[in-house]
């Protein structure tokens, strides 16, 4: 999934106006006010009130969980091989787990490692991006490199190779595996964007008045990218939970935990497909499909923030 | 002449990377690959000479030698193709399993790859100028669930209606079991038929990408002031869509190639896995259920290398479509 906005002119970025210098400190404390408004600007866009929604419910389940499902996700209660009935919506695995359980506990997952590999892809490309954005010549030459060389490495058979390689296959290697291979693209727009806002005034004057570097790429020009931190979030949140999907259905997860990934790679090795069983195959891709769309519906939103030109009227 | 310089340059630094990236990857990992190796080729029961170690060794590792020296064997056997044995296909080189599988995957992901350009720039161009309209709704959020798919997930779907259920497509392999690979037409054909469910699969999976890509320059490029000059000299909308706006809000499209190619490439591993598909990807699949690392390993290489020379080859393709590229330095 590409960032959509990659070709923008530098925009009149909306989080300019949540850096208020030396603004009245109100009751609300700063970050706070800043999340609200961000999501209030976002409820206004249809396309990203819909992702809202979804992903709103997609993680109350995940929360509610135990509440929500009928089973345990792990009990060999039932008869293996079932197909769907009334007490078991989606039937059973091969080892009679209820599978629509499954499906329900597997939100938990597919959100933790969406949100958390996200998070640190787009750490890593802020930081790559801000500081080879900031500092031209050698620094940033080096920096461009090896973005342009991760750039390259086709993703999915580096993240089989390294997952295969390291032994243990708990969910945090996938996490890791997916934020080290995903981070490029998003520290390549951010650099882009860094080299545009460091010719603008505010930042001239920040240097003049004697801001230390690090200070004024943090404070000065990360504020004004908000949007397209976020737009490089949610990407990478949407790669990292099909790529984690990918690499359960390849056997690389950890079978013994239950995830939208592991209940697709179950219904492989039992050849759900050919036993008739083949909502055990819909169902959790539907799941997995359902997240995708809420993270790119958001994205539309942050986009629209960023360029007025992508606007809905 | 500075720009075509400059892309070799780069290009080959990018190749020495990205092998030598390879060299480091098992040797930081823990355990011993070469032990799991040797020890899967044992019990395959093939007969492991010195030779053969050594190449195994020269790619995955030799724990107590001088790294350098390891460096230098694993150029010297990456030049001689010499890959070692996999335990998957005992019976002949790594380099010669792979060679067979290539002409599959580079068919599948090249046809794909372009079937998908065309049709997603045709409907990026289409949104883009009706935006705002149903059509462009419509093409967004219809590209945003196709772009979710998980491929495997689709294939499987496919794969179970149009084959299993309805007997339309064959269900599994490049071709039919009975018949040998050759040059003639009605091989050809029969590959042909194989082909179009894992190529399906793949070109809708990776649509998306060029969708949103060709819209936003679309609408990008319809605010430029020569959109809305031709547009007050009284020209049809729809001449002045494709003819003044899609032009060249193609040109950054293009440059999106060497990244779509790499989600193609991701998408055929685990398609080819689904379908059976005598290719790379299946192989991949093979080596990482079967914990197969020398083959696992020269796979990532080959796919790796094949990913850089086409996205050297867009770079220079691009001289030809864009002047402004020729010109600066």
């Amino acid at each position: 999934m590409s960032i959509i906005a990659t070709s923008v002119p530098p925009p009149e970025a909306p989080g300019a106006s949540a850096r208020v210098p030396g603004g009245p400190a109100g009751a609300v404390p700063g970050p706070l006010r800043f999340v609200g408004r961000a999501l209030r600007t976002l409820w206004s866009n249809g396309k990203a009130r819909t992702g809202l929604i979804v992903l709103g419910v997609i993680i109350l389940v995940a929360i509610f969980a135990p509440l929500l499902a009928p089973d345990s996700p792990t009990a060999t209660n039932f008869t293996p091989y079932l197909g769907p009935s009334g007490t078991n919506w989606l039937g059973t695995t091969g080892n009679g787990q209820d599978v629509f359980s499954q499906l329900i506990y597997g939100a938990r997952i597919s959100l933790i490692v969406g949100l958390c590999a996200g998070a640190l892809a787009t750490l890593v490309a802020v930081t790559f991006g801000l500081i080879s954005g900031y500092r031209p010549g050698l620094v940033d030459e080096v920096l461009s490199f090896a973005t342009n060389l991760a750039l390259v490495v086709p993703g999915l058979p580096l993240m089989i190779v390294l997952t295969a390689y390291i032994q243990g296959h708990s969910v945090w290697t996938i996490v890791l595996v997916v934020a080290f291979t995903s981070w490029a693209t998003g520290a390549r727009v951010i650099r882009s964007q860094v080299k545009t806002l460091r010719a603008r005034e505010f930042v001239t004057s920040a240097v003049f008045s004697g801001e230390r570097m690090f200070r004024v790429a943090f404070r000065e020009i990360l504020p004004n990218m908000t949007s397209l931190v976020a737009a490089s979030f949610f990407a990478a949140a949407t790669a990292a939970v099909l790529a984690e999907a990918s690499l359960e259905f390849l056997g690389l997860g950890n079978p013994a935990t239950v995830s939208w990934g592991t209940i697709l790679y179950a219904a492989q090795q039992q050849n759900a497909l050919l036993t008739g069983q083949w909502l055990m195959v819909l169902a959790p891709g539907l799941a997995i499909v359902l997240l995708m769309v809420s993270f790119t519906l958001i994205n539309f939103g942050v986009d629209a923030l960023s360029n007025p030109r992508l606007r809905e009227k | 002449m500075g720009y075509i310089l400059r892309k070799v340059v780069l290009f080959i630094i990018t190749l020495w990377a990205a092998i030598t990236l390879v060299f480091i990857l098992p040797r930081l990992m823990p355990g011993s690959p070469v032990d799991a190796a040797l020890g899967k080729l044992a019990s395959a029961g093939v007969p492991i000479t010195n030779a053969e170690r050594a190449a195994i060794e020269a790619q995955l590792g030799a724990p107590h030698t001088n790294l350098l020296a390891q460096y230098g064997d694993y150029w010297k056997s990456i030049a001689t193709l010499r890959f070692g044995t996999s335990y998957s296909f005992p019976t002949q080189t790594v380099a010669l399993t792979i060679g067979k599988a290539l002409p599959w995957t580079l068919f599948i992901v090249g046809t794909t790859t372009i079937l998908a350009f065309i049709i997603g720039t045709l409907l990026g161009v289409y949104a883009g100028w009706r935006r705002g309209k149903l059509a462009d709704s419509s093409v967004t959020i219809g590209a945003t669930f196709f772009g979710a798919f998980p491929p495997f997930w689709l294939g499987l779907l496919l794969l179970y209606w149009l084959s299993f259920k309805y007997g339309w497509f064959p269900i599994k392999g490049g071709y039919d079991p009975g018949i040998t690979p050759d040059w003639s037409l009605s091989f050809m054909g029969n590959a042909l038929y194989h082909s179009v469910l894992p190529g399906l699969t793949l070109a809708i999976t990776t649509l998306s990408g060029w969708v949103f890509g060709m819209r936003n320059n679309m609408i990008n490029t319809l605010g430029e002031d020569y959109v809305t000059f031709a547009e007050a000299n009284g020209l049809r909308s729809r001449t002045v869509a494709l003819l003044y706006a899609a032009r060249n809000a193609l040109l950054p499209n293009v440059t999106a190639f060497g990244l779509a190619l790499g989600a193609v490439i991701g998408g055929t591993v685990l398609v080819e896995g689904v379908y059976s598909y005598p290719g790379v990807g299946n192989l991949l699949y093979l080596a990482v259920t079967n914990h197969d690392f020398p083959l696992m390993q020269a796979l990532f290489l080959v796919i790796t290398l094949s990913m850089l020379v086409a996205i050297f080859v867009v770079d220079l393709l691009y001289v030809r479509l864009d002047p402004r590229v020729r010109s600066s330095t």
